[in-house]
């Protein structure tokens, strides 16, 4: 996997000049009404804006003086621009990764052909890439770039995918089946192959994926939706208790300045995570998009947090690959050297995974032996056996116990009892049981293994704890697929899977009010791919697949699945805590501000200053400061994510309350008397 | 709506007579068997009814134990507090004074030793009560104007001090008029 | 231990002891299991054949409400006018004029929904016949409103996937037959039995004997005084309510109120549990409200005991601690338990004047009543319990790392909205009421009312600030007790009030049943070890900050200017 992109620091030079000059674009109040908290901070801004010209222009001493209006003034529009620059950062982080993954594909020249006839005899015209319609063919020879997404019509090639996914090992993609799908920006390595293109210009996934990442498209997720309401509703109830103070300050005989009341409403309101939430949910999608994964809407990331069961296929995620041989059982009164040389010949011309793994096994050079005459048994779905008949006679054969059974039995031979029940023993172990025979007698078994990946069990682990349930899709039979399930500890598993079975699972659990994820590439994936409520398409899968899911993963790694469960949390609890720890700072800032705004007339409130503050006017100040400061503090934390740790949810709970709760009532007090102390040098 | 309100009407009515007539009715026609027959426990002293057993009134005559300062003068036809805040100047000073005046009618009794409910308005302006100690702290007064002996008095008021609930709940108590007619009578 | 804080520990263990099994049994009531008090049911067919009701047919959270909502508006119909014309109607032996129409507007709402403000004094400000057929009756209706509305909701908690809150007629019914009329008789026979009059005979004119000559009011109070505390409605028969000696006679009678009045919403919390097969979840609210109630109690009892600095310095004795305001037969101790359970639950009866209280117990009344919801009123208390969770499970939901979800259902931006706007209205109408009536006292203290704003208020200062903010917030925690002095027999605070009254009593209950309602219609989530876990102590917690902050923000500067300014001046 590649890590080489994400270790780029967060607040790189070339990202921080424009996400600059972005803050101050969005002080748009076009743009800043969609964020209720913080339009509120621009009027309230603008208000103060007014009232600093007016106490310059007239000696009206109710207003307070010019110099302090000033203050508040500028730390107000900072304020703004801390969180239109934490919006920014963000939109220009994500867009930086997704131009980086669509800069290797733009203006490559394509050979497009016309839509008919053979590859070799077409008429090749030279287009730009961005000339490229959905529908139109093109031909790709090795040595070429791709120019455009698209699916393999004719050929095979071998294609270096290591610009999208960072893996440097070739792939191979062909026509047909569930591998015909190419990236455009990828590099055709060998042979030729013909490709329609699937999208149109700035439809890719990666284009909408950059559509959504930008402010213009960007829709609120229906979590980001409720937050700000109940924001917007707190930031509602602070307007409740600044209009009502002044009838209260008037009972009182108190006066108090519009710069006070307006430095007491943007503190009360929690600007800390209105000012942060777009940010936050960017950096969602943007660490998916680290992690390779394209999504087609937050909302998917949002979900992915949900996430009850996830469907895991056994190869490539549970599984190494493809099954190998980890040991032969020769039969009673056979030498073991010369059943493992019966296998080594038996697997010569097995080209399979399997059949090379004997070979490997037997560690024997299979050129030693003289196989000049011999004549190769290929496997074909009638005899489901394969072997070879040498030139003296020997014929060996290997295969599934029954087929094996069937050519012993048939010669009139039996098959020995200590064999059958080897059969059974490695069958039951989940491995797979190949048989072999020379001249019609079985003279041994060899024991095939499926490896199961270092580390998955402590992944589903951690999985079981986030309470997420795992199940494996296999093709192999039940008691195989047992096996396998319990030692890689999944907690289901669906055995000789078809198509249809995936589907049917993830609607009895989605009946269940259970939120399924899956991953998938065929076509035949497609209709569970859509589905499921996180479907994750490999980037090689088929268009039809692409389209069905909600994320595309450009690595075509299995395992991303666990990964993209964990971003989703991560979103959530991000927004969960920072929204925790804004409205917990509001319990310091009250202390900061209501004695200083009443103490000139009841001096007896002196006994709530706990902190101690030099005077009302820097106590004020002060808590308007620190409310402004934390913003940009908080960004790389919003950027970045808050870890998510699979310690059950009551625990999480405690930690997080304990952090962002307690930490977020204590962090001010100190916060703002650190400033007032400061404050206390200058004036 | 509309199909509530029918059924709201009727229920309504029927509530009315359940819950308005028949209850009440029918907790009246039990209090009949209460000692007081339902009216109010009433204290007979000669044929004559002096008063509600539970409802405090007014003794002015420093003769009698008196009872607490009363925001209605213990009118029971109404009842009431003072409603007086805790730092309100001029209750304040209205307390000032009922301690002065208090000292003035107690020679012999320093200021520690008056009881707070002395100088305080009750809740109800009917409170019947006092604490053992603010009866006692009049005893000297008593004894001085009726040439009764303190010791007297004092085991007078043991004698009418009602003990905490079963000895273990809420504050002792004595019944300010019981105690007066009982003064009267020790006095025969 | 000293027998006045031994008396308030017992009241308080003879409530939780009292009100498991109360739980228990009302639990199976609606649960339709047989009870003991199944020889009512002739009586409760009876009731629903007179009123043309069908008891099984079901409703959704629409329906339910519109049935609550009518019959409500038929009862204000019918108390407003019955007070307004009380003076033409028999059974007033002491010749009580009518209301006011403002005074009748007040007061029609005010026990409609379960508050009892009382800005008229119960011996000269009403009639036997609006005492019990108008104020009696609207004490059992309306705290018979409150539990079914708790019931409609916890029957949308109970099923995984339903929009059948159940049938409203029918668990109102059964909540009047099978619950309050069977506590209320014992209630009120054990009043009677200690000295409160039953009878239905007028003023009594007697010679004191010192030799004045004074009327005593009397009246049916026994029965009065059973639904008053079982309601949860602190509506006193008399002015002074239970400070009055016929009233609560003794100590044992004080104590039977005090439990009275918190044995159903504990009950309920109880109930719940049984009811919806979640008792641990019960046992942490029970707990959460507990640890709120003594957070409250604690500082009360403490301050009352140690009685008024002011006076300290004047240097007599305080024994018994504060007495203004108090009755001696009660104590301190008592008095400042019965000052916080009757603010917090909403009843808003006293047994003493908590315009006397200290600064810090006023603090903690108002305190109580912005909560609302340690205990809180009959059904309505977990109800404004149920809004804080809903906000605590999004907050925590979030940090758990999964889109919030309540009971196996998700809690979106439909709930959130609905949470908001009553948490919202709480502050709303206590600050705006309150900031309206400064507003006068400040601006035009002589503006010419009949009652003008500068003779509102009975105390100067911040005192004087506080006795508007108790009324206020009391009227919109549909609470009754009040500052007794502020002068609130006028058109702006009948008026303010009742409106306040109105939006707070019925806002709060049509919120979490619609909550309840559209969650119950969502697809059930089964848990998992990702989910927030809403019975564990960690989420209680949760819960108990939420309701801290919330009411922190909402209420502190409020407070500085009231109780916490006069506590920090006394300090000095």
């Amino acid at each position: 996997m590649k890590r080489s992109k994400n270790t780029s620091s967060l607040l790189s030079k070339e990202l921080v000049a424009p996400a600059l000059a972005q803050s101050f674009v969005k002080l748009d109040p076009r743009m800043m009404y969609r964020n209720p908290v913080m339009f509120t901070v621009e009027i309230g801004t603008t208000i103060m804006l007014f009232i600093t010209a007016y106490s310059y222009s007239a000696n009206d001493k109710s207003v307070g003086n010019f110099g302090y209006n000033l203050t508040i003034f500028t730390v107000l529009f900072l304020t703004l621009l801390f969180a239109n620059f934490a919006e920014a950062i963000a939109e220009a982080r994500g867009k930086a990764q997704a131009d980086s993954l669509r800069k290797t594909r733009e203006d490559t020249p394509a050979k497009k052909v016309s839509a008919v006839g053979e590859i070799f005899t077409n008429e090749i015209h030279i287009v730009p890439s961005s000339k490229l319609r959905k529908g139109d063919m093109f031909i790709c020879e090795a040595g070429d770039i791709i120019p455009m997404d698209g699916e393999i019509i004719q050929g095979l090639a071998t294609i270096d995918e290591s610009a999208i996914t960072g893996e440097s090992a070739p792939v191979i993609r062909e026509a047909g089946g569930d591998k015909s799908s190419v990236t455009g920006g990828t590099k055709v390595l060998s042979d030729k192959i013909k490709v329609r293109v699937t999208t149109e210009p700035g439809e890719s996934f990666l284009d909408k994926m950059i559509a959504l990442v930008e402010g213009a498209s960007r829709q609120k997720t229906p979590n980001e939706i409720a937050l700000t309401i109940l924001l917007a509703s707190f930031t509602l109830l602070f307007i409740i208790v600044c209009v009502t103070l002044k009838p209260f300050a008037d009972y009182a005989n108190t006066t108090i300045t519009i710069a006070a009341f307006i430095s007491l409403f943007v503190c009360l309101i929690p600007t800390t995570i209105g000012g942060l939430l777009s940010a936050i949910g960017i950096a969602g999608m943007d660490r998916a998009l680290r992690a390779n994964v394209i999504t087609k809407s937050g909302k998917a990331v949002e979900t992915a947090g949900d996430i009850d069961t996830l469907l895991l296929d056994k190869t490539g995620t549970i599984t190494i690959g493809n099954r190998k041989a980890t040991h032969f059982w020769p039969a009673k009164n056979i030498d073991s050297k010369t059943f493992v040389e019966a296998c080594v010949l038996a697997s010569l011309a097995d080209e399979t995974p399997e059949g090379k793994s004997i070979i490997e096994l037997a560690n024997i050079n299979g050129a030693s032996f003289n196989t000049r005459d011999a004549k190769f048994v290929g496997f074909t779905a009638e005899t489901r056996s394969s072997g070879i008949d040498m030139p003296n006679g020997i014929r060996i054969r290997k295969g599934a116990f029954d087929s094996i059974r069937n050519i012993v039995v048939r010669a009139g031979n039996s098959i020995p009892s200590e064999t059958e029940l080897k059969v059974k023993e490695i069958a039951s172990n989940g491995g797979t049981p190949l048989v072999v025979s020379q001249n019609q007698q079985a003279i041994g078994v060899i024991e095939l293994q499926d490896i199961i990946k270092p580390g998955i069990q402590e992944r589903f682990e951690r999985l079981r704890k986030m309470g997420v349930k795992t199940v494996m899709v296999t093709g192999d039979n039940p008691l195989t697929a047992k096996y396998i399930a319990e030692k890689a500890g999944v907690d289901d598993y669906i055995a000789e899977a078809k198509p249809e079975d995936k589907m049917n699972y993830i609607k009895k659990e989605q009946a269940g009010g259970k939120l399924v994820a899956m991953m998938g590439d065929g076509t035949n994936d497609a209709p569970a791919l859509a589905q499921a409520d996180v479907g994750v398409a490999m980037n090689s899968g088929t268009q039809a697949a692409k389209e069905a899911g909600n994320m595309v993963d450009l690595d075509n790694d299995p395992t991303k699945l666990i990964e993209i469960v964990e971003i989703g949390k991560q979103l959530l609890i991000t927004r969960g805590t920072i929204t925790t720890f804004s409205i917990a700072n509001d319990v310091a800032k009250y202390f900061a501000i209501v004695p200083a705004l009443f103490i000139s007339s009841i001096p007896a409130l002196q006994a709530l200053n706990i902190m101690h503050l030099k005077s009302p006017e820097s106590a004020i100040l002060s808590a308007v400061i620190f409310n402004a400061i934390i913003i940009p503090l908080l960004i790389p934390l919003s950027l970045r994510g808050v870890a998510y740790r699979p310690i059950g949810a009551s625990a999480l709970l405690r930690r997080n309350l304990m952090i962002y709760g307690v930490g977020g009532v204590i962090a001010p007090f100190i916060g703002i008397k650190i400033i007032d102390m400061i404050l206390g040098l200058f004036f | 709506m509309k199909k509530y309100i029918s059924p709201s009407l009727r229920l309504t009515l029927v509530l009315i007579v359940l819950l308005a007539v028949i209850y009440p009715l029918l907790i009246a026609a039990i209090g009949k068997l209460t000692p007081g027959g339902g009216d109010g426990e009433r204290i007979v002293v000669n044929a004559k009814v002096v008063g509600y057993a539970n409802v405090g009134q007014k003794f002015s005559d420093d003769k009698y134990f008196q009872g607490r300062p009363s925001a209605v003068d213990y009118n029971a036809a109404g009842s009431g507090a003072s409603n007086k805040g805790a730092t309100n100047p001029d209750y304040l000073k209205t307390v000032q004074d009922r301690i002065d005046t208090f000292l003035v009618h107690n020679p012999g009794i320093r200021k520690e030793q008056i009881p707070v409910e002395l100088v305080t308005a009750s809740g109800s302006g009917l409170d019947p009560d006092l604490s053992p100690l603010a009866a006692k702290v009049q005893v000297k007064r008593i004894a001085a104007l009726r040439h009764i002996d303190e010791n007297k008095l004092n085991e007078l008021i043991d004698q009418q001090t009602k003990k905490p609930l079963l000895g273990l709940f809420g504050p002792a108590t004595v019944n300010v008029l019981k105690l007066n007619i009982a003064l009267d009578a020790s006095k025969k | 231990m000293n027998t006045e804080i031994t008396g308030i520990v017992v009241s308080f263990l003879l409530t939780v002891l009292l009100a498991f099994p109360l739980g228990k049994y009302i639990a199976k009531v609606f649960n339709g299991d047989r009870t003991f008090t199944d020889f009512m049911n002739p009586l409760e067919r009876f009731i629903f054949r007179l009123s043309g009701i069908d008891p099984n047919k079901k409703m959704n959270w629409k329906e339910f409400l519109k049935a609550m909502l009518t019959i409500n508006l038929v009862w204000f119909v019918y108390a407003f006018f019955m007070l307004l014309y009380q003076d033409k109607l028999p059974l007033n032996p002491d010749g009580n004029p009518g209301q006011t129409p403002d005074l009748s507007f007040n007061t029609a709402i005010s026990f409609l929904v379960n508050c009892n403000l009382q800005h008229y004094s119960g011996e000269t400000g009403v009639t036997y016949l609006t005492q019990t057929l108008v104020l009696m009756f609207l004490q059992f209706v309306s705290a018979a409103t409150g539990i079914a509305a708790l019931i409609g909701l916890l029957n949308g908690i109970k099923e995984k996937t339903t929009n059948n809150l159940g049938n409203f007629w029918k668990i109102f019914v059964k909540t009047i037959t099978r619950i309050l009329i069977p506590l209320c008789i014992i209630m009120a026979v054990i009043m009677a039995f200690n000295g409160s009059p039953t009878s239905y005979k007028g003023k009594d004119t007697i010679t004191t004997y010192q030799g004045d000559t004074v009327s005593v009011s009397r009246g049916p109070v026994a029965g009065f005084v059973a639904i008053k505390h079982l309601g949860t409605n602190g509506g006193g028969w008399f002015g002074t309510n239970s400070a009055h000696p016929l009233e609560n006679p003794n100590y044992l009678t004080n104590m039977v109120e005090i439990i009275a009045q918190v044995l159903i919403p504990v009950a309920m919390l109880f109930a719940m549990g049984f009811y919806i097969r979640r008792k641990k979840f019960a046992y942490v609210v029970f707990g959460v409200m507990t640890i709120g109630m003594l957070c409250l109690l604690i500082p009360t009892v403490v301050t009352e005991l140690n009685g008024n600095p002011e006076i300290a310095k004047m240097g007599i004795a305080q024994p018994t601690g504060a007495m203004e305001g108090k009755e001696v037969r009660f104590g301190p101790a008592a008095s400042a338990y019965w000052s916080i359970v009757t603010t917090i639950i909403s009843t808003g009866s006293v047994n003493s004047f908590h315009d006397s209280s200290m600064p810090v117990s006023g603090a903690m009344q108002l305190l109580g009543m912005m909560v609302n919801a340690f205990y809180g009123g009959c059904g309505v208390g977990f109800l404004n319990y149920y809004i804080y969770i809903i906000i605590a499970v999004f907050i925590s939901g979030l940090m758990v790392g999964r889109t919030p979800e309540f009971m196996g259902h998700k809690v979106e931006a439909r709930e959130v909205k609905i949470a908001a706007l009553v948490t919202l209205l709480s502050a709303f109408l206590i600050k705006g009421g309150v900031a309206l009536a400064a507003y006068f006292v400040a601006h035009h203290p002589d503006i010419a009312w009949a009652v003008k704003p500068s003779a509102w208020l009975n105390n100067p200062g911040y005192h004087g600030f506080s006795e508007m903010l108790y009324e206020f917030t009391s009227a919109n925690a549909n609470n009754g007790s009040g500052f007794e002095g502020l002068g609130d027999n006028n058109t702006f605070w009948n008026v303010s009030t009742g409106f306040v009254l109105i939006l707070a009593r019925f806002i709060p209950i049509i919120g979490p049943i619609a909550i309840g309602g559209i969650l119950a219609n969502k697809k059930y989530i089964p848990e998992s070890a990702g989910t927030l876990k809403t019975d564990s102590l960690t989420f209680g917690v949760m819960t108990f900050a939420v309701i801290v902050i919330i009411t922190a923000l909402s209420f502190f500067p409020a407070l500085t200017l009231g109780p916490l300014a006069e506590y920090f001046q006394i300090g000095r």
